[in-house]
């Protein structure tokens, strides 16, 4: 057996050892990442940036804790952005667990010196809707009315009773939608039932496997801007300079990412040299 | 390391699981099909669960009692629906399904036709000079690839001579899509484990500062 037969004979535990090692190690050094920030986030930065205070947002959590290492930086960078800008945020969930990671994030995001100086209320600068069932139906609900959607809050609350919800009716009250998805119901579903049918403003943070899908939708137009998984969320704490968990992730995707080009190169090569050797 | 934090019953009980999760890498053991099936358990509870508190409760319970009774035929379609657990009359599931079928159908026929289809039709008819290169050149992809993918997928003549070229130049275009998914995918599967590791070393064992 030669050299390049053992290569493709290595135990595949080998390579999960290295990709283990890969994503430890970044953990414990400090080393600076150059991340560039790609033109669909700087568009979604652009475009909150534009929103005069007080502007009426959404935030739409679908998704679940298996997909919060990609997605919840997201979620609290986002929402730190829309409490800096003085916008007041509507959170919502079309999956069950997805506003109980947004207050998760509020928890996180709500710890910032500059947010607890301002003394942001809930009922007044920012309300929780909590879930209700119907998928991509609850997108068209809310098209026509939102209280009819969400009758009460995350906490049980009557929505009619929150003076932030008092004069909102539908999506024509909101300035900017921002979803954050891992499946369905999600950023599909937000566009076709949403965007398309009531002509208000998306962005969308979708976790990576969703990203190359979803993609098509910023070149037409259909939505603002896209934050493509973990890197997504690292280019948004970039742009914005709220750095929180996605940037320190990159090093450790980084490096793991070196390890599989690594081995797709070995791979690929000891295969081309051992053709028609092998028995 | 921390011992509060590594102590703490829920970060305990994660911590175990994560690994006994991960264990499989190595190979099929005892504790991974423990987990597995615990796994497989508390989700089945979750949901159902999930489904009387946001459905059941809120959907059918909550409106019949405050006499809104049209929210019975959606009741009686749900019970329908369970009928297909009696073999003698499962048929009359067939019901249930063919309103939800219908129903569903019909929203989305109109929603993905617009938003997919004539949408995305529309975004492909780009002018091939801009007065820019960069913007050009990313327009002729576009319209190249778009084109010749679409010669790929047209199977009524065989792909020879010029036409066979474009079904080359449209399989071109699709090894890029799917390496870019592949990409993609890798870098999602890769958030995952750096998630679970964060939690691992930070969370429950503090060594992460």
């Amino acid at each position: 057996m030669n050299f390049w037969q053992k290569l493709l004979a290595v135990d595949r535990r080998v390579i999960f050892a290295l990709v283990a090692v890969a994503v430890i190690i970044p953990f414990f050094l400090s080393f600076p990442i150059k991340i560039t920030v790609s033109p669909p986030v700087q568009a979604v930065y652009d475009y909150i940036e534009k929103l005069p205070p007080g502007s009426l947002v959404m935030i739409s959590c679908d998704y679940d804790p298996p997909s919060a290492p990609e997605l919840q930086p997201m979620t609290e960078t986002m929402l730190k952005h829309f409490f800096l800008k003085d916008l007041k945020v509507i959170i919502l969930g079309l999956w069950p667990q997805g506003s109980v990671q947004a207050n998760i994030a509020l928890e996180v995001v709500m710890r910032d010196p500059i947010l607890k100086a301002k003394n942001l209320k809930y009922g007044v600068d920012y309300v929780n809707l909590g879930f209700t069932a119907g998928n991509e139906f609850v997108i068209i609900r809310m098209g026509t009315d939102i209280h009819a959607a969400f009758p009460v809050d995350f906490n049980g609350t009557k929505i009619a009773e929150l003076p932030l919800m008092q004069n909102v009716r539908n999506f024509d009250n909101i300035a900017f939608v921002f979803n954050v998805s891992a499946g369905y119901p999600g950023t599909y579903e937000w566009v076709i039932f949403g965007v398309d049918r009531y002509r208000f403003k998306l962005g969308a943070g979708n976790t990576a496997v969703q990203a190359p899908l979803v993609s098509p939708y910023v070149q037409s137009g259909q939505l603002i801007g896209l934050l493509g998984g973990m890197r997504g969320g690292a280019e948004y704490e970039e742009v914005s300079h709220y750095f929180g968990k996605a940037t320190g992730f990159m090093r450790s995707q980084t490096f793991s990412h070196a390890v599989v080009i690594f081995f797709i190169i070995v791979g690929n090569l000891a295969y081309f040299m051992t053709r028609g050797k092998r028995t | 390391m921390d011992a509060n934090s590594f102590f703490n019953i829920g970060n305990l009980i994660a911590g175990i699981l994560t690994i006994g999760i991960v264990s499989f890498l190595y190979k099929d053991n005892p504790l991974y099909k423990f987990c597995e099936a615990l796994f497989v358990g508390i989700s089945a509870g979750y949901w159902f669960v999930t489904i009387i508190f946001t459905v059941i409760l809120p959907k059918l319970y909550d409106k019949l009692i405050s006499q809104e009774y049209v929210y019975l035929v959606g009741g009686a379609f749900g019970v329908l629906m369970l009928l297909r657990l009696v073999p003698k009359i499962s048929w009359l599931s067939n019901w249930a399904l063919a309103f939800v079928v219908g129903s569903t159908a019909g929203v989305n026929l109109i929603g993905y036709l617009q938003s997919n289809g004539m949408n995305q039709v529309k975004n492909t008819i780009l002018p091939l000079w801009t007065g820019a290169w960069g913007s050009s050149i990313g327009n002729l992809i576009i319209v190249v690839g778009t084109f010749c993918g679409l010669v790929y997928f047209f199977f009524s003549k065989e792909h020879k001579g010029v036409f066979g070229g474009l079904a080359k130049t449209g399989i071109l275009f699709l090894m890029v899509t799917f390496g870019a998914a592949f990409g993609y995918t890798v870098m999602s599967r890769m958030s995952l484990l750096i998630g679970r590791m964060d939690f691992v070393f930070g969370t429950w064992m503090g060594l992460i500062r």
